[in-house]
């Protein structure tokens, strides 16, 4: 190789590794821009109520009363659910998908699983209003109340909308990604990790809990991340389905509201500016506890990949 | 492939050439009363009450006047309200009044309330095989929406419908999550009506409700409603009626029970005292016809119009569309303005000046 060429690689390469730096660091920008922005925009809310505005339980627009809790709880609590739901249920996909299921099932099955979570989430919320809740009200809740009633997560008047709607379409919304992604990480464990278990005598469960679950479990965890950050700021299937109540009530069935809806639903007539910016203190609580939940996610995923590997090393 | 890409893009040249050729030569041809055909781009955003109605009057009378093109965007009350006061709009429409504070607010100056149309809120139900009118008073009323009666064979409601059997169902209030014009007339009419309601909740785009679940938009309540069987919630009355939905008689303030419809509603407006600013409010307003839950749309207008061109043109506008553009109301299940008020309509028009020059004759 000549000097030359040896030269203009060297300054393709510097030029790629400045360009490239260049976007990572714009990305950071954007993101403290945002929240700083948000932080401006939310100061006379901020000034007004202080920590309170967190704590508060009281959201009333004509009186110029705002209290983010219930909306806080809403978004946390239907998240909860969704996960609780979506992850047994998602996990037990990728296991039959990758584990179990012959090529053509496994095409299929995978195919439709992608397709859910290529539906636009207005049509998951009108799915919810027409089929969803009046099937909850007339199915699900009264049999909850029948079997499980001495709890009190189970009590009050069945409507159909409210808290367990909200948590359900969630969970159906986030399974793809939990599924998928869980799905990528088992195909990735090798097979000699497979072979070597059942050569062991393992039977198929026994194999998959030695060889294939402990290899993918940070994958794993990152996938119920991503499903969980779904989850958290989704809007518009919530908002139509979780009743739009912002109330802190024990029971599933009581209606509740989140962070996302509120903003969503009473920006365009926000009508004065300690409204609008009490809005946008809501929009920088859920950014903050994306930013908290996301960075407690990537620890998880980090101490559990640096632990114990698991398998048949 | 760059030979095909130039030939691709020399055709839409051609296109673009021919279609503003045809452009101009159309522009000889309007109506002779008009001297000069500058195209004109007027701006307006705001009420999403008005834009199904606002929409087909800007196509109709794009028709006999090509040179003006108006861009409505409908964003919602309140964001018309800043956008106008902003001046980034030419102008703006909203379902309820703008505030004191918010007029002196504005930055150019003097805003009208133009009124363009009539709406109505309807109060929907569902009973399962349930009567076919039902009666509610105004006291019932807010009772059902402050929480306090909670179940159909009220005592209550089965004194104003005699004979008429109620099922023991649960009452489930549905309202709008979003914030939104119809909330604010139908709380306006609780608030004129209810000291209990005017002191607990008050009247806004959005309230903070003693009861019930929130659905977006009309579609949203209209869902639950239909879905919830012993449920009530208040709706566009157009809304209801196009969906088929069963809806309530009220009681106005006369005592009289009215069912809600476009010549009720017009009845309403027709009977209200409306002031000068025509910043009015016509819920419970007087009158044996009038349907108590009414409000008027108003398009924004500032009084003195900066641009000469664009400020014509919209006047020119506004005076049709609250004279012939009102024919187009009725399909559309709008109501007309009573004419007793277009005629102070146009006096009011005629007051919009530029550079000190009245802009309409």
């Amino acid at each position: 190789m000549s000097k030359k060429t040896k030269l203009t690689a060297s300054i393709g390469d510097q030029t790629l590794r400045l360009l490239t730096l260049l976007m990572a660091i714009s990305v950071l920008v954007l993101m403290f821009w945002m929240g700083w922005q948000m932080f401006q925009s939310a100061g006379p809310s901020i000034d007004k109520f202080g920590f309170g505005f967190i704590t508060g339980r009281v959201w009333d627009p004509v009186k110029e009363q705002f209290g983010a809790l219930p909306f806080i709880y809403g978004t946390l609590m239907t998240s909860l659910l969704a996960l609780l739901i979506a992850t047994p249920i998602g996990l037990g996909v990728a296991i039959f998908l990758n584990e179990m299921a012959v090529t053509k099932v496994r095409m299929v099955v995978a195919f439709l699983v992608e397709m859910l979570a290529a539906i636009p989430s207005v049509v998951y919320g009108l799915w919810g209003i027409f089929i969803l809740a009046p099937w909850l009200r007339e199915t699900i809740q009264p049999a909850l109340a029948k079997w499980f009633g001495f709890l009190p997560l189970f009590q009050g008047t069945p409507l159909g909308f409210g808290m367990l709607a909200g948590g359900l379409i969630l969970a159906i919304m986030i399974l793809p990604t939990i599924a998928a992604i869980s799905g990528e990480v088992m195909a990735a464990v090798p097979n000699e990790q497979r072979e070597a278990a059942l050569a062991l005598g393992a039977t198929k469960w026994e194999m998959i809990r030695i060889a294939v679950l402990p290899y993918a479990k940070s994958g794993i965890l990152g996938g119920i991340m991503l499903g969980l950050g779904r989850a958290l700021g989704e809007t518009m299937a919530v908002t139509m389905l979780i009743g739009n109540r912002p109330d802190i009530l024990p029971s599933l069935f009581a209606p509740a509201y989140s962070m996302a809806a509120v903003i969503a639903n009473e920006f365009t007539e926000a009508t004065y500016d300690l409204y609008l910016s009490a809005l946008v203190e809501i929009g920088l609580i859920l950014f903050g506890i994306t930013l908290i939940l996301n960075v407690f996610a990537r620890l998880l995923v980090w101490s559990v990949a640096r632990g114990p590997k698991g398998g048949i090393s | 492939m760059f030979a095909k890409k130039s030939k691709l893009l020399t055709g839409i040249l051609a296109g673009v050439l021919a279609l503003s050729l045809v452009g101009c030569g159309a522009n000889p041809s309007t109506p002779a009363g008009q001297e000069k055909a500058e195209p004109v781009n007027l701006t307006g955003s705001g009420s999403s009450f008005v834009y199904p109605l606002f929409n087909q009057q800007i196509e109709e009378y794009r028709k006999s006047n090509p040179h003006i093109t108006i861009n409505y965007q409908s964003t919602g009350s309140g964001a018309g309200i800043k956008q106008v006061s902003e001046q980034t709009i030419d102008f703006g429409a909203t379902d309820g009044p703008m505030t004191e504070d918010q007029q002196t607010a504005a930055k150019g100056g003097k805003i009208l309330h133009i009124p363009l149309t009539l709406g109505a809120v309807a109060i929907s139900y569902n009973l399962p095989n349930g009567p076919k009118e039902l009666k509610i008073g105004p006291a019932v009323l807010a009772d059902i929406f402050l929480g306090k009666i909670t179940t159909w064979n009220d005592q209550r409601i089965a004194t104003e419908n005699p004979g008429v059997t109620l099922p023991d169902t649960k009452i489930t209030v549905a309202h709008r999550s979003d914030g939104s014009g119809t909330t604010y007339i139908f709380s306006d009419y609780l608030t004129a009506v209810n000291p209990e309601w005017s002191s607990k909740v008050g009247k806004g785009t959005s309230l903070n409700w003693p009861a019930g679940i929130g659905g977006k938009g009309n579609a949203g309540v209209a869902g639950a409603i239909t879905q919830t069987p012993g449920s009530i919630g208040y709706l566009e009355l157009a809304y209801a009626i196009q969906n088929n939905l069963s809806y309530a008689t009220l009681q106005n303030k006369e005592g009289k029970w009215v069912a809600p419809s476009l010549q009720s509603t017009s009845a309403a407006a027709a009977a209200a005292t409306i002031p000068d600013d025509m910043r009015v409010s016509i819920v419970n307003a007087p009158g044996a016809d009038a349907y108590p839950i009414a409000g008027f749309a108003w398009a924004l207008v500032y009084q003195d119009q900066k641009d000469k061109a664009k400020g014509t043109a919209l006047i020119n506008f506004l005076n049709w569309a609250v004279t012939d553009g009102q024919n187009l109301s009725e399909k559309l299940h709008y109501a007309k303005l009573p004419a007793s008020l277009v005629s102070r309509v146009e006096t009011m028009l005629k007051s919009v000046t530029s550079q000190g020059q009245p802009l309409m004759k």
